[in-house]
């Protein structure tokens, strides 16, 4: 059985100059679909749940080709979004359990809030400077998966690095006086808490992981959700339940599910936690 | 270059307005065994890491007979309850060496010989944090010597061992010594303090109250709290 992941059809007239302007359409096929649906059967019933088992059941054992795509690009998209987002919010998580400095608190406190950065905010800020008109307009990257691993990279790096800070500052005071005396550089020092930390920095990059995976909001609005460009699993989700296919929407979102569930198992895996003697 | 005499002048720690220790004056030589003995909360500890650089001076000086940079190099510190890095335990005796920049190889061999020589040689691999109080604690000595350091300050490194434990431990400070170390040492235990001591610093509501070799001060000390404590008495 082959069970076709349906297409979006963008407006035929798609002006992007304005973000807001294309929200509002997209938007408003939700609220005409819904409506739609609405007139016809009770949407969100337990038949919906049990055929969206169904249907992720056959899309995941027929390997339907548009949702191996769609979930390949999802797993890009994040991965990418956030090995990057480690590479800076985790030294970043170290320097700020290390070191002293007078706006240090301040920091701490900024990163904590933008942990609840609102995604749509961070989406529209990124279309700003991306699009045409703005000042990375000349790279043309608006509505490619670059643009949404951007988006994720500022939504993801202040979670990562408020979690890893959490670890990190308490594994310092444990190494505090011990590195001192052993006139570690501050390099040194960075370098010691983010190598023995590093399973309780899983944790953190795992946090990081489940946001990149499960966000819609800033990705639909840089991405755009384009068939076979840059839709993800999320915005197919969106699409479709905004069509009234809440069967397909909640197939996506099992597939969704089992592909969290199976990347964490997987680095848990690879990184040993849990078995004796570790940490 | 040498490092002694250690001299300090007026050192003082003091925090949110309170003295924990000083003024301190006192000159340390190059030789033999201090122990640095009194009631807790003394400022034992704080003496021993003020002179060892780790708490910052808040008056007074800290001066070695070489550049503090220099001496900051020949000394190390072992704590009263052992910090484990979390890893092997080879990897924690050759952490040192690696932060001075010895190869892996290199410093994981001097490593293993450190680790055989305390008696943890067979257990190279077992991660750190895994181990009793007394393998922790030799772990800590053998990783604070891995560098032979000129000066070793150890707080109270016995003070959680049963009397086996202690033995080797104080086996394992005697070779130091014998090899050149010279150890500055708090404990509560004045049975150890008279086997290792070569002199005595009688610390009391963080200043140093005496000070003075350690056959004449276990004889019979200069002041009356130095024989209060000696006897067993409460002093404060």
């Amino acid at each position: 059985m082959m069970v076709k992941v349906a297409i979006f059809q963008w407006p035929a007239v798609f002006d992007c100059s304005n973000a807001l302007s294309c929200d509002f359409e997209i938007g408003q096929q939700v609220l005409d679909r819904a409506s739609v649906r609405a007139e016809g059967s009770k949407p969100g019933g337990m038949d919906d749940l049990w055929a969206g088992l169904s249907q992720a059941f056959w899309l995941l054992v027929t390997l339907d080709a548009d949702l191996v795509e769609i979930t390949l690009r999802s797993l890009r998209v994040t991965l990418t979004a956030l090995a990057i987002a480690c590479v800076i919010a985790l030294p970043l998580a170290a320097f700020l359990a290390v070191r002293r400095f007078r706006a240090r608190r301040a920091t701490i406190a900024v990163l904590n809030a933008l942990m609840g950065l609102p995604p749509v905010v961070v989406g529209l800020v990124v279309y700003v400077f991306l699009s045409r008109a703005g000042p990375f307009g000349v790279f043309g990257l608006l509505f490619t998966p670059t643009a949404m691993i951007i988006a994720q990279v500022i939504i993801v790096v202040p979670l990562v690095a408020s979690i890893a800070h959490q670890s990190l500052r308490e594994l310092w005071s444990d190494y505090h006086d011990l590195l001192i005396s052993m006139n570690a550089t501050q390099l040194q020092r960075i370098q010691a808490l983010l190598w023995d930390g590093r399973r309780a920095l899983l944790t953190a990059a795992l946090a990081g992981f489940g946001r990149a995976i499960g966000e819609v909001g800033a990705i639909m609005v840089v991405g755009g959700n384009i068939d076979h460009a840059t839709r993800v699993l999320t915005t197919a989700i969106a699409l479709e339940t905004g069509k009234g296919e809440f069967a397909m929407a909640l197939g996506l979102g099992f597939v969704l599910i089992a592909l969290a569930i199976a990347v964490n198992l997987c680095i848990h895996w690879l990184g040993r936690t849990e078995s004796e003697g570790r940490w | 270059m040498q490092m002694f005499p250690l001299v300090a002048k007026g050192a003082q720690v003091r925090r949110r307005g309170k003295v924990l220790v000083g003024p301190v004056d006192l000159t340390l030589g190059g030789q033999g065994t201090s122990i640095v003995i009194g009631p807790n909360g003394a400022g034992k500890t704080t003496l021993l890491k003020m002179l060892h650089g780790i708490v910052r001076m808040n008056g007074g000086s800290l001066d070695w007979a070489c550049p503090l940079e220099e001496a900051q190099k020949r000394q190390a510190f072992v704590f009263q309850t052992p910090v484990m890095l979390r890893r092997t335990v080879i990897d924690n005796i050759a952490y040192p060496l690696r932060l001075t920049g010895v190869g892996r190889k290199d410093a994981r061999e001097r490593a293993a010989d450190w680790a055989s020589r305390v008696g943890l040689g067979e257990i190279l691999q077992r991660q750190a944090t895994m181990l009793s109080g007394g393998e922790r604690q030799k772990l800590a000595l053998a990783r604070a010597l891995v560098r032979e350091p000129d000066v070793l300050f150890l707080d109270e490194p016995c003070a959680a061992l049963d009397g086996r434990a202690t033995r080797e431990i104080e086996e394992i400070l005697a070779q130091a010594s014998d090899n050149g170390t010279r150890l500055i040492m708090s404990t509560h235990n004045m049975g150890q303090a008279r086997r290792l001591a070569d002199e005595v610093i009688f610390v009391l509501g963080g200043r140093i109250h005496e000070f003075s070799p350690a056959k004449p001060f276990f004889a019979g000390p200069g002041t009356s709290q130095g024989r209060a404590f000696l006897n067993g008495d409460i002093v404060e």
